[in-house]
């Protein structure tokens, strides 16, 4: 009876072995992602008591934190600006936390792993641990540039800026906004709790950061990803295609000024940009065929996931499309073409980088309460969109949509350079047009590349969103 | 019957059984201070008489070893003191720490130590001879299925968390299924060394082709099979919903008859028919279902109730149950790291009624990764030092007996720590001696007597003969 003892006693032991495994691999390997689980709360409470890390825009301080005093051991976050920041930095509250809080929240709380050393040091001398700094890439100025043309306009959108050479996120502001103060307060919790439902509950989604995480459909801001397919495929500028008032692609499908784009003759690529011609645009998606739209598409960033900045970015789709009436209409951006603004961005950047387009970041360097770098951005490439060629001849038929006689997006140009830009007025099933602009300046050396989208705008591109674009661009040239 | 033991050496290791009881002591009760000072800034003010009572009772117990029982192995005591140490440190750490005492308290948890503590000691001055135990297989079949039905007996019975695995006295409330399963290795060890050659001989060959792939019972000896497959999947499952408890004891017959036969059908029957059962039932029993779903999909926003389905009456969370214990006490398993936060300086609160089966995850927070491998170890030593008295002993219903009861405390300890860090789904069971409750913590020590007076028995040197002249001997005893 021994033998099958021992097997029970191994088994036994095994079943032990089991548990010991798992345990570390909880506590030892899983346990930094589990810490910092969506679900998980305790990154949020407890770090209530702790010196959190500011989060920076330049040099100025957009949120801190300040001793409560009196008895409490808690801290206060404090937002600068905050309605003005709100959709990057999020806000940080008792038991959660959005934005920027949320994705670099263990180097503002101080538990990240990379802080380990500077931590013990504060330990031993007895220093109060503090989190660390985030620098955000965001140019003040842009920002409010942005700001400031949405709350004339009234209407909600969102707009992004990149730097077209590095893929740093010079703005993104959503309207509308709200005041991250008003939730964050660790004195009148149950005030700030009122205020966070009714945020939530809000049917005007002030919580939603439309530029990253709002997909719109692009309209005619999506014929330069046609083009850019038309141009790679070996054709020119000044290639033709059938331009008529309106297609029948299932139902008919009209140009904006119902009438043929060059008299009634075929159209030239170059022509088709400037005055956004839907007809011969639409004839060129089908005349491509959609792997080589797919694929363009791709290469600007579409079809490939979310993916963070580090605030997670929504994924664009341009699904492959096998029937030729929707291939025709998502060649200019409707059909079941959709984007977040920051994809549209990606797109003029693409273009104004030589084809090259940038992965998009949102944090320039993490700086430990004693200065030293903890980490800081470089620049990546996020793909090749198009050929320099391409891309040289797409940024000249963009500067016609500012600058030619019949362009439709006059109202991004600024005096004294050259804007290359793009208008569009995509159609919805659910009310008004969105209009859109995206566009980057100046044109022979790009220093920003925007996307703009009013919400339900009801006008044009070249009309509301533009003049968005236009003082976003300004400001960060002015500089 | 008896077969050659796998001899131990004779030494008793009585002061190193002292030692190692202080440390544990010392443990204790530095545990207590450091969770005292973490959370109120003060020593804990009953300190003394946890001092007093815990320590001195358990040192009581290793004389009144040294004296009733001098061969007994001597890590059982100190691992046993030290498990109910910790247990009872935490239980003051989340009770009389914090103030609150209103889900239990440390006080009673020490008061049900000590009685169990005595009972212990009845046991092993009083149980002489564990294989007179033998004499009566039938009676203890009998009171443990009584036992484990007695819930079931309106106004007497009591559903808590789910399960109605409870007895209301009136005073107090006990556990009968915790007592069951000793009557019922005790039973098992019986029967089955009465039965063991026809269990293991009989037998019907499966082939497929000339190849000899099982030897299967015959189906007159699959009975006691179907009896206890029957108890539990019918009574235990679907009537309680007592899935830890029907686990646990199916788990036990099937190593218990291993043993016995040494034949691996029995074990592939077994499990065959309990998960076939268990499969069957899936889609007919909620609970059963639910358990599955928390446990799969713990992380599903709809399972765990994230504020989004929080207000969905609709929702799972809403309607069947959630998997915010087992997500918390990961989260406070994870906040422990390798280190922990040290005793009293997490949030242990943060999982819901984490004083019952996910104590462990407040070990886990607090003592780190360190620390519950320190209570993972003594776990599996205990349980490996009752193999270690199974092979020792002669006589076979003592290996059966010794060995049932060391698997019932490691499988009792799988299936509750495997449920809290998500091994399996969970079930509900108790972590022998840590966890709160008078009715673990006696069956727990019921266990150690028995293993204490087992090992006795087979650590003490045969007797010798004081004369060798002619046929008749004087044999010490």
């Amino acid at each position: 009876m021994n033998k099958p003892i021992r097997r029970l006693a191994v088994f036994s032991m095994a079943l032990f072995g089991v548990l010991l495994l798992n345990i570390t691999w909880i506590q030892g390997f899983q346990a930094d992602a589990l810490r910092e689980h969506e679900f998980n709360s305790r990154q949020f409470v407890e770090s209530l008591t702790q010196a959190r890390g500011a989060i920076l825009v330049g040099s100025e301080e957009i949120a801190f934190s300040e001793p409560v005093g009196g008895d409490s051991d808690q801290y206060q976050r404090e937002y600068e600006n905050g309605q003005l920041y709100a959709p990057v930095t999020g806000a940080f509250r008792a038991g959660s936390a959005t934005g920027i809080e949320k994705a670099e929240n263990s180097l503002l709380d101080g538990s990240d792993d990379r802080l380990a050393v500077s931590n013990f040091l504060d330990t031993i001398t007895g220093k109060e641990k503090k989190g660390a700094n985030v620098e955000l890439t965001v140019n003040a100025e842009a920002q409010q540039a942005a700001m400031d043309g949405f709350n004339e306009l009234g209407q909600n959108g969102a707009a992004v800026a990149l730097d077209p050479s590095t893929g740093a996120v010079l703005a993104s502001y959503s309207n509308p906004t709200y005041d991250p103060n008003d939730v964050a307060s660790v004195t009148e919790t149950s005030e700030a709790a009122e205020n966070w439902t009714s945020l939530e509950g809000s049917e005007q989604q002030p919580l939603l950061n439309r530029g990253l995480n709002e997909r719109y459909p692009p309209g005619s801001t999506f014929k330069i990803v046609t083009a850019s397919a038309a141009l790679e495929d070996g054709h020119t500028p000044e290639s033709t295609q059938e331009a008529p008032a309106s297609l029948d692609l299932g139902a008919p499908m009209f140009n904006a000024s119902r009438q043929p784009c060059n008299g009634g003759s075929p159209d030239t690529l170059a022509h088709s940009i400037e005055i956004s011609c839907n007809t011969s645009m639409a004839n060129w998606a089908i005349d491509l065929g959609a792997e080589k739209m797919t694929e363009q598409a791709d290469a600007y960033g579409f079809n490939q996931g979310s993916f963070d900045i580090p605030l997670p970015v929504t994924e664009s789709l341009y699904p492959s499309e096998s029937d030729n009436n929707i291939l025709g209409r998502s060649g200019i951006g409707q059909g079941n073409v959709e984007a977040t603004p920051l994809q549209m961005a990606m797109v003029a950047a693409g273009v104004a980088n030589d084809g090259d387009v940038m992965k998009p970041y949102l944090v320039e360097s993490v700086k430990d309460s004693d200065l030293s770098e903890i980490k800081s951005a470089s620049p990546e490439v996020f793909s090749t969109a198009v050929s320099a060629k391409t891309a040289e001849d797409l940024t000249q038929m963009m500067i016609l949509v500012t600058e030619g006689a019949e362009g439709s997006g006059l109202g991004g140009a600024i005096d004294g350079m050259q804007v290359a830009g793009k208008t569009g007025t995509a159609e919805t099933s659910s009310g008004p047009t969105h209009n859109w602009f995206i566009s980057f300046a100046p044109a022979d050396d790009p220093q920003v590349a925007v996307a703009v989208v009013v919400e339900h705008g009801g006008g044009s591109g070249g009309t509301l969103a533009a003049p968005i674009a236009k003082r976003i661009m300004e400001a960060v040239i002015n500089e | 019957m008896s077969e050659a033991p796998t001899a131990l050496p004779p030494v008793k290791r009585r002061n190193a059984e002292l030692v190692m009881t202080l440390v544990a002591i010392g443990i204790t009760l530095f545990a207590m201070i450091e969770a005292g000072l973490t959370r109120n800034g003060e020593m804990p003010p009953s300190l003394f008489v946890y001092g007093i009572l815990f320590g001195g009772l358990s040192v009581l117990a290793h004389f009144f070893i040294r004296f009733f029982a001098p061969w007994s192995d001597p890590l059982l005591l100190p691992l046993a003191t030290l498990l109910n140490g910790l247990g009872l440190a935490m239980l003051w750490r989340l009770f009389e720490a914090t103030g609150d005492t209103s889900g239990g308290s440390a006080m009673t948890q020490l008061i049900l130590t000590a009685a169990s503590m005595v009972v212990f000691a009845v046991i092993v001055y009083f149980l002489k001879e564990p294989r007179t135990l033998q004499r009566y297989p039938y009676i203890m079949a009998i009171s443990a299925v009584l036992l484990l039905l007695l819930p079931l007996i309106p106004g007497l019975g009591m559903t808590i968390n789910g399960a109605r695995q409870w007895v209301n006295l009136g005073f107090t409330s006990l556990q009968p299924s915790e007592f069951a399963k000793i009557a019922l290795v005790i039973f098992l060890a019986g029967y089955m060394v009465t039965k063991r050659d026809v269990l293991s001989l009989a037998s019907k060959e499966v082939k497929i082709g000339p190849v000899k792939v099982l030897d299967l019972p015959r189906a007159r000896d699959m009975a006691p099979m179907a009896v206890m497959w029957g108890f539990c999947i019918i009574v235990l499952v679907i009537l309680m919903n007592d899935l830890g408890t029907s686990l646990l004891l199916f788990s036990t017959f099937l190593a218990m008859i291993y043993v016995a036969t040494q034949r691996s059908s029995w074990i592939i029957i077994g499990l065959t028919a309990f998960f076939g059962a268990c499969t069957a039932l899936y889609p007919f029993v909620p609970h059963f279902r639910v358990r599955m779903i928390t446990w799969l999909d713990a992380f599903r926003p709809d399972v765990y109730c994230t504020d989004e389905f929080l207000n969905d009456p609709e929702s799972f969370c809403q309607t069947l149950g959630n998997s915010q214990q087992l997500v918390q006490g990961l989260f406070a398993l994870a906040q422990g790291g390798l280190t922990g936060a040290g005793m009293g300086g997490g949030k242990p609160g943060n999982v819901p009624e984490v004083q019952n089966d996910f104590i462990f995850s407040a070990f886990g927070e607090e003592l780190g990764l360190a620390g519950v491998m320190v209570m993972l170890m003594a776990l599996a030593l205990l349980a490996e030092r009752g193999m270690r008295i199974a092979l020792a002993s002669k006589e076979l219903f003592i290996k059966m007996f010794a060995s049932g009861i060391s698997f019932l405390l490691a499988f009792q300890t799988f299936v509750v720590i495997g449920g809290v860090t998500r091994v399996i789904p969970m079930t509900g069971a108790t972590i022998p001696f840590v966890a709160k409750g008078g009715s673990a913590l006696l069956s727990s020590w019921i266990m150690l007597a028995l293993l204490m007076r087992m090992s006795n028995n087979a650590r003490k040197p045969a007797p010798q003969a004081i004369q060798d002249e002619g046929a008749t001997q004087v044999i010490q005893r």
